[in-house]
């Protein structure tokens, strides 16, 4: 008999499962019915605009939140039952941060870490560690409240990582963040994948998404509208390229009228008209040629973006 | 460039911990952040009973003459009850600031509950750090009443902890409120001045209830001050209270620990599992 197989069994096992996993509160449905499973070591997004139910699905991963109905598995135990051998487990980033701002930013970290029971002379080393890693060293004796935006989500981070959790949660890790801020921390979230850390983030920011998702749900109105991998997505409810358009404001809805037939699809935003085609350019000369006349137009790749819009007739970021 | 040092960590052994010592890694998270107003606690636990016992013991006492007041010198009447005001004084401000903080303000109670951490333990914690904030107030108090006298050492001592758990019979019932709340309109300042002020001026603190209108003595019968204050008494100078009324000044500051101890637990867990 092989060690082997054996091994292979429990490595490739999925260290979340939820099946028709329900949320209410009150009358309000928040989650209405989700199925999906993370395998170990994968980075797994879910993708939605506000109010869709990231939030409270990632509550309920965390075993913080009681779900209304469902299955739910988080590394082969019942939330209901083993909260606390659960969360043991896992670290937590959570949407709103929630660091003591009466600490230090390194007291924050020992702190955390003797939740899980840790003694304090590794909690004070890991600590350290980890602060090296979110770049934080400088800023080990700093109040809370000083630190940037972006730094609070790095510590939150190392916080979560204070018990080398198996499974990382990560609801809108980057939002609110600026352009470099979220440089930075997406580098510190692709080292800790690389390092064999399951990721499960939740994001509205398509190429959040694209940069870190290895496999993704698009979530709306408390249901997923779709599964796959970034590309397969973009595959299966994009075109390869997307021409858009612009005509001002006032005439975008009355033009769009007027290209239906161009390209696969058509698309009218308030502020541009998308034309969904696999050759851009190829499509724009043929509408030049037929005396369209944008204000502006322009070729890009389809993104998650493309996805969302076709799946909802909405955008992401409203 | 930096590597994370990964340990791996078995996971059931840090859930065991959690489960049985949870409630005192959250008293020794609430510990280190008083320690950040450390001296505010500590000029507040000598300085308080200092100008309390000066001015009861030089000023009124003074007033009052030495007419014995329950059958010994004002400053003796009154130290016991100074103690167990200041407990209460601890009480007040632990029970309703940082729970609301917790909850709200700040919310330290959404980041601990997704560690191995329970809601209910949470509140253990918070109590825990209250009782270890009330009984060293109550400490000082105590020496400093030795040094002027209104005390002697022997069975005085046992006050201390009466005085704790005057703190705990005021405050726990009004952290039960607190962490029902979603924001704070007035409610926190309401209870300070239309609960803790009451309590203090009508529960026999600066004089004996009976010496109050009938009408105005069943302030003191649900106070717990006047209850934890009587008991102290008992304790600091042998004041002459009957048997039963000592079992019931104690079963009135345990019907006040315990179930709303529990029912703080049960509204914390209903928060933060929502
Ligand atoms: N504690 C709560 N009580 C009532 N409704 C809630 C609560 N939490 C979330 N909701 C509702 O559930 C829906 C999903 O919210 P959420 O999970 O926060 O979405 P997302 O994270 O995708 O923005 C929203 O309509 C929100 O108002
Ligand atoms: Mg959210």
């Amino acid at each position: 008999m092989s060690p082997v197989g054996v091994t292979l069994i429990i490595v490739s096992s999925p260290v979340i499962v939820a099946s028709e996993l329900v949320k209410r509160y009150g009358g309000v449905t928040a989650v209405g019915g989700i199925s999906f499973e993370v395998a170990p070591g994968e980075s797994f997004g879910l993708l939605g605009p506000n109010g869709a139910g990231k939030s409270t699905t990632m509550r309920m991963v965390g075993a913080v939140s009681t779900r209304t109905s469902g299955r739910l598995t988080i590394l082969g135990l019942d939330p209901d039952h083993d909260g606390p051998e659960i969360r043991a487990q896992l670290g937590v980033v959570p949407q709103a941060d929630n660091l003591d701002e009466e600490l230090r930013v390194r007291e924050n970290l020992m702190v955390y870490g003797r939740y899980f029971g840790l003694p304090m002379s590794y909690v004070r080393r890991k600590a350290d560690d980890l602060l090296a890693f979110a770049q934080l060293q400088d800023k080990a004796k700093s109040k809370v409240t000083d630190l940037s935006g972006g730094m609070k989500r790095r510590l939150t981070i190392a916080r979560g990582l204070m018990n080398d959790p198996r499974i990382l949660l990560l609801d809108e890790p980057t939002t609110g963040l600026d352009p470099q801020a979220r440089h930075i921390l997406w580098d510190r979230l692709f080292r800790l994948k690389e390092q064999g850390t399951t990721l499960v983030l939740t994001t509205h920011y398509m190429d959040e998404a694209e940069q870190l998702c290895d496999r993704l749900i698009v979530v709306d109105k408390g249901v997923i509208m779709a599964e796959g991998t970034p590309a397969s997505l973009i595959r299966e409810y994009s075109t390869r390229e997307v021409l858009e358009l612009r005509f001002g404001a006032d005439r975008n809805a009355e033009m769009a009228e007027s290209l239906s037939g161009s390209g696969d699809r058509v698309e009218a935003l308030p502020d541009r008209v998308l034309v969904y085609t696999a050759d851009g350019e190829g499509e724009l000369a043929r509408l030049t040629e037929a005396g369209i006349r944008p204000l502006t137009s322009l070729v890009r790749r389809s993104s998650l973006e493309d996805v969302f819009l076709r799946l909802t007739g909405r955008s992401l970021i409203e | 460039m930096t590597a994370i040092q990964t340990r791996v960590l078995d996971a059931s052994p840090s859930a065991a911990k959690a489960r049985r010592f949870g409630a005192w890694y959250v008293a020794e998270h609430r510990l280190r952040v008083m320690r950040s107003y450390v001296s505010t606690v500590v000029i507040g636990a000598i300085g308080t009973p200092l100008l309390y016992l000066i001015a009861m013991g030089v000023g009124l006492g003074h007033l009052v003459g030495s007419t014995p007041i329950d059958g010994v010198s004002y400053l003796q009447f009154v130290a016991p009850a100074l103690m167990c005001s200041a407990a209460v004084t601890v009480a007040s401000e632990e029970f309703t600031y940082p729970v609301l903080s917790g909850f709200k303000w700040n919310p330290t109670f959404i980041g601990i509950s997704s560690s191995p951490i329970t809601p209910g333990q949470i509140i253990d914690g918070m109590v825990i750090s209250v009782i270890v904030r009330a009984f060293v107030t109550s400490v000082i108090y105590w020496v400093i009443i030795l040094f002027f006298g209104a005390m002697t050492v022997g069975v005085s001592a046992l006050s201390v902890i009466v005085a704790t758990l005057v703190g705990l019979a005021f405050g726990i019932p009004i952290m039960t409120y607190i962490a029902t709340l979603e924001r704070d309109t007035g409610q926190i300042a309401m209870v300070m001045r239309l609960v803790l002020l009451p309590l203090t001026l009508f529960s026999g603190t600066f004089f004996p209830l009976t010496s109050m209108p009938v009408y105005l003595q069943w302030i003191g019968w649900i106070s717990p001050i006047w209850h934890g204050t009587q008991l102290a008494r008992v304790l600091a100078y042998g004041a002459q209270v009957p048997g039963w009324l000592i079992v019931v000044h104690v079963l009135f500051l345990l019907a006040l620990i315990v179930p709303f101890w529990w029912l703080s637990r049960r509204i914390a867990k209903r928060r933060l599992t929502a």
